[in-house]
């Protein structure tokens, strides 16, 4: 039997039970499309994590002071430290070639001031890196001076939710705000950068790093963002940061570093992982349609009982009857799967109509594996009626009218 | 040729064993027309069946233009089956969704023939039995004499030498039937091989050789003129 025949045939008696084959197609469509939308939605969720830990910076490490693998001595991250992290710490750091940028923070919450109104907020003392390490951007105004780090200056860049409360609709930028009794000068307002992992960078105050000590009064860093040259030389970066640290600090390792792609990757796997099982679990609606399309298949058997009879009387051998019937259920399957990809498609879209901010999409793999589960399933569970078929005894196929 | 020699069939029904065709030898040249006939349960259609080679016998020898079939594995028998014998059966077994036309052709469609070889031979079978202008009815469009017309092309389209009928009158009216009947004969004036079943006397006598069979064995097997 050529080819085309085959399916033409498999077609016209598909078409022969419209009913049916409607019910099947669309159990095998809501099957792939269930796997494509929730593995769509876990992939979204991933690219989302992913995202927000882009937005902090890439090829980031973050020191801190204190050790957090210690064995014995001081609890990590608690209080006494034998050294403190200084401005001149963190600048030796550069002098690692895998280093692009360091960044000194001292952080802590502080009333800023203008005129009247008064909003306690998060100050950060940093340095003009901080900004491109963050990706942060200044909406007007400028940056940070490129100073000595060693040196204070009495400007101030503020984010632009604070910038709404103190100033409302008057200009900010030249503006002298009071920041716990000293005064900066407004030079730059932070662009609508919204959130980074929870923190609000609308509502915060940006200071050179050497003012903030003084606000403070503070000699130690609360921590040191790195940023390394590339991906590869992170672990590199990595290595010396902690490797110059301990040079300064008399042979003492008293530095924690994480590295943030570490964390990342981390996450990356976890969701990576959830989309799988996700996608597993929905897998399952596709399992359940495979016994559909058997059941289906055994009650148009039974009721083409007299055609396969006929069929054999004509001539044709059980590989053929085989065939057709396999031919059948597996149309059945893959037209459903096709009509699930675009149910999926469709479920995409709107979704992203309604939630621009989440990045929805389905991972490469899902369609193709969607789909290709379908077609064996729709195969696998083909496989008992269409013997059951095959094996009718046409005698007896024939006299049953 | 057909020749049956020493043919057994029986059937396990419960405990008991059924002899459906018993000692059963039979030659039949190629173009003999011939009828059977018997009472129900005389193993008539069994018989048909066995020639037919849809039912394998339990013992004796079948040989169909020379070649010995019971032996022949299944796939084999299949294709003797697409290439020298047609099916003629009481109830039609038209399949519903398809045309007059693609009923015909699908014993070609079957055998992998190509679609324009294919056209061709269906038309020149819908134009010798005068269906031309049925062509793309369904059977369920077409009357029983028209059904049973379009059931012969399928089964002579592909030029067998042997045809089976099964009561193929059983479901017409006597009109239909003599037409269907006159059909047959014509085909066989072509030197196809023509065997019917049936319980009508009436067409029974019709065959130049006339078998009759009782409990499985030939009862009595008569040639000569239909119309004595």
């Amino acid at each position: 039997m050529r080819t085309p025949d085959l399916l033409s045939f498999a077609l016209r008696s598909l078409g022969g039970a419209r009913t049916r084959t409607l019910l099947m197609l669309l159990a095998m469509s809501i099957g792939v499309a269930s796997v494509v939308l929730l593995t769509a939605l876990g992939e979204g969720a991933r690219r989302y994590v992913v995202g927000e830990f882009a937005q902090l910076g890439t090829h980031l490490l973050i020191m801190l002071p204190g050790r957090s693998e210690t064995t014995g001595g001081a609890p990590p991250l608690l209080g006494a430290t034998p050294r403190d992290l200084t401005l001149d710490d963190a600048m030796a750091l550069l002098r690692e070639r895998s280093i692009l940028r360091v960044a000194p923070l001292t952080v802590g919450n502080a009333p800023v001031s203008y005129g009247s109104r008064e909003r306690e907020v998060t100050v950060i003392g940093a340095t003009a890196d901080f900004f491109p390490i963050r990706h942060l951007t200044i909406g007007s105004g400028s940056s940070l001076p490129a100073l000595d780090p060693g040196r204070g200056a009495s400007v101030v860049v503020i984010g632009s939710g604070l910038r709404r409360e103190l100033f409302g609709s008057q200009r900010a930028l030249g503006q002298w705000v009071r920041i716990d009794d000293r005064r900066f000068r407004v030079i730059g307002i932070l662009g609508e950068g919204g959130e980074s992992l929870g923190q609000d960078l609308d509502d915060m105050a940006v200071i050179p790093v050497a003012s903030a000590q003084v606000v403070f009064d503070t000699p130690s860093l609360f921590r040191v963002l790195i940023q390394a040259r590339s991906e590869d030389d992170i672990e590199r970066a990595k290595k010396a940061a902690r490797e110059i640290i301990r040079e300064r600090h008399d042979g003492e390792d008293d530095v924690t570093i994480i590295s943030q792609d570490a964390l990342l990757s981390t996450f990356d796997r976890i969701l990576g992982a959830l989309t799988y099982t996700v996608g597993g679990i929905a897998a399952i609606s596709l399992a359940v349609a495979g016994i559909l399309i058997m059941n289906v298949m055994l009650v148009a058997v039974s009721q083409r009982v007299a055609e396969i009879g006929l069929l054999k009387a004509l001539g044709a051998p059980e590989r053929q009857v085989l065939r057709l019937f396999l031919v059948e259920s597996v149309m059945l399957a893959a037209a459903g799967a096709a009509l699930g990809v675009l149910i999926a498609v469709a479920g995409i879209f709107v979704l992203r109509e309604v939630f621009p901010t989440f990045p929805i999409a389905a991972p490469l793999w899902a369609t193709p594996a969607a789909v290709g589960v379908a077609i064996v399933t729709g195969l696998v569970f083909g496989v008992l009626p269409a013997r059951r078929a095959a094996r009718l005894d046409p005698v007896h196929a024939l006299s049953g009218r | 040729m057909i020749e049956l020699t020493g043919i057994e069939r029986d059937f396990a029904v419960g405990d008991e064993t059924v002899h459906a065709l018993s000692q059963v030898s039979l030659s039949l040249p190629d173009g003999d027309y011939v009828s059977v006939m018997g009472p129900s349960g005389s193993g008539k259609s069994t018989l048909l069946n066995v020639l037919g080679l849809l039912d394998r016998p339990n013992a004796g020898s079948y040989r169909l233009d020379g070649v010995e079939t019971t032996d022949l594995p299944e796939e084999r028998r299949a294709a003797l089956r697409r290439n020298h014998i047609g099916f003629v059966f009481q109830a039609f077994h038209l399949v519903p969704r398809l045309s007059a036309a693609d009923n015909i052709g699908l014993p070609m469609v079957l055998a992998g023939v190509a679609p324009d070889a294919r056209k061709a031979r269906v038309h020149e079978v819908l134009d010798s039995l005068d269906l031309l202008d049925r062509a793309h009815h369904r059977p369920d469009q077409l009357s029983g004499g028209q059904r049973q017309r379009v059931a012969i092309g399928r089964a002579i389209v592909m030029k067998p030498g042997v045809l089976l009928a099964d009561e193929p009158t059983g479901n017409l009216d006597q009109h239909a039937g003599g037409e269907v009947v006159g059909l047959l004969e014509r085909l066989n004036g072509a030197r196809i091989t023509l065997i019917v079943v049936t319980h009508d006397p009436a067409i029974g006598r019709r065959a130049r050789r006339r078998i009759r069979m009782v409990d499985g064995r030939i009862e009595s097997d008569e040639s000569g003129d239909a119309h004595t």
